[in-house]
């Protein structure tokens, strides 16, 4: 499966991205600012996805999971503190980047202004909604699965239009596309660059869409949760 | 007689086509150290678990303090607590970072104080500042036993806690454990693969074998009853099928 997975995702990426240069390369306004503060804000989205995914992993690795779920901690309870936990690991990985972006690049993430507030926060909350899940599914499918919580992120990518417009996809993609909120936060992104303003129709799309993925992503966490206890699996996982 | 602590009640656990646990009933008494005795398989962790809500019972009730765990498990589990040699503190944070943190999760008053009358129970003072990843297999089991003791709890659940001590240290575990349940009155359920263990330790002891009980009462009256010498040759027959 990863033999197809990661040569698929980068063809896809990587292939967008050529057919944005191609159509576009006589006007591509601030061609730098657009690749550079794309490549940070999605790496805030899968930090912020890792933030639950790994640090969960850690405990399992750490044979700490039974320890915890043996005391008065809620399952909901524990996916709060992994979200907490991601936004200090977010934090710390967007201040180092955005620095060196700067010093290496004179490129300063601040210029996209005020709606880098509400960018970043669609982005941490769709990570935390597709960590959530990727956490679920571990769970319910065991250790063998863990490596959805680096791989199942990066599945986005080709429909967030990181790197080139939601216009470049096909059609079906486009739809896609629509439903998924990163893709928003880009496209409002390179609004905000190309023309300047505050992109409200993308940022209300993306943050009503996180809204409901967030929601959807603690039901069927705590769903999942019941049904592990049932079938035995949270021990399995845990020692 | 006093009344129960724990009240199970035709307990039964299916996985797939596997009956892991078989109708078992059995009651924990306060202040009482209960032993569940098997060959692999027999069951005992399972019990275990579902006595902590970690895992779900197909069919059968326990009740614990009285209450019904299904319901009441979180004002249940600020009273209970377990230690397994198979679970481990987080590795990331030192020995007392890590007792710490569970003395906020059982809402511990006066963390501080608790967390350096086990450091010193348990003879791990000079350790606390080490990473838990960097302690001995020997250290990390008596922190877990720290940890296991951190709130105080009524009843106990611990499944092979000595598993990985030298005779010494196991040693002084068993009498300290011996010795907070004669103190406190504090109810232990206990399971172990060391016989000898098993017979010094447990007031009663309950025989299980492929999810059922097959024996219950005191060890001396278990030995007697199979007609055996001592338990780990009542174990060694029902193992064997003999």
């Amino acid at each position: 499966m990863e033999v197809f997975y990661w040569p698929l995702l980068d063809l896809l990426v990587w292939g967008f991205i050529t057919v944005y240069l191609a159509q576009f390369r006589q006007n591509l306004p601030g061609f730098i600012t657009f690749f550079l503060g794309a490549l940070i804000l999605w790496d805030i989205l899968f930090r912020s996805q890792q933030g639950i995914s790994v640090s969960f992993l850690e405990d399992v690795w750490a044979r700490n999971f039974l320890n915890l779920f043996a005391s008065p901690l809620s399952s909901s309870e524990y996916i709060l503190s992994l979200m907490l936990v991601s936004v200090v690991k977010i934090i710390t990985v967007a201040v180092i980047m955005a620095a060196l972006a700067w010093v290496l690049y004179s490129f300063n993430i601040f210029l996209i202004g005020i709606s880098l507030i509400p960018f970043v926060l669609n982005l941490i909350i769709m990570g935390w909604a597709i960590g959530i899940i990727t956490t679920a599914l571990i769970l319910r499918f065991g250790q063998e699965t863990e490596v959805l919580a680096w791989a199942i992120g990066f599945m986005f990518m080709p429909v967030s239009a990181v790197f080139y417009p939601v216009s470049v996809l096909p059609p079906f993609l486009q739809t896609i596309a629509h439903y998924v909120p990163a893709s928003h936060v880009f496209e409002g992104m390179r609004e905000v660059i190309s023309k300047g303003g505050f992109p409200l129709n993308e940022l209300v799309w993306a943050s009503g869409l996180n809204i409901m993925y967030v929601f959807i992503s603690f039901l069927f966490f705590n769903w999942n949760f019941k049904v592990v206890k049932r079938k035995g699996l949270l021990v399995r996982i845990g020692e | 007689m006093y009344e129960p602590i724990v009240e199970v009640k035709g307990l039964t656990k299916v996985f797939k086509l596997l009956k892991a646990v078989d109708n078992v009933s059995f009651d924990i008494y306060p202040g009482e150290i209960l032993g569940l005795l098997g060959p692999n398989g027999a069951g005992k962790t399972t019990i275990i678990h579902m006595l902590l809500g970690l895992t779900a019972p197909a069919s059968g009730d326990i009740k614990v303090f009285g209450f019904d765990l299904k319901k009441n498990r979180e004002k249940i589990i600020q009273d209970v607590n377990f230690s397994s040699s198979y679970v481990s503190m987080p590795n990331s944070l030192t020995v007392k970072e890590s007792l710490k943190v569970f003395a906020r999760l059982y809402k511990v008053k006066e963390k501080e104080k608790r967390i350096s009358e086990l450091l010193k129970i348990f003879e791990i003072e000079d350790i606390e500042d080490k990473l838990v990843r960097n302690i001995s297999s020997g250290h990390q089991t008596r922190l877990n036993l720290a940890k296991a003791l951190i709130n105080n709890p009524k009843i106990l659940f611990l499944d092979e806690p000595t598993a990985s001590l030298d005779p010494d240290i196991a040693d002084k575990t068993r009498s300290l454990l011996k010795s907070i349940k004669k103190n406190r009155s504090l109810s232990i359920l206990y399971t172990s693969h060391n016989m000898k263990e098993m017979e010094e330790m447990s007031d009663r002891i309950i025989f299980l074998y492929k999810g059922r009980i097959i024996a219950e009462g005191r060890p001396e009256e278990i030995i007697r009853d199979f007609r055996r010498k001592n338990l780990e040759e009542v174990f060694l027959k029902v193992a064997r099928g003999e």
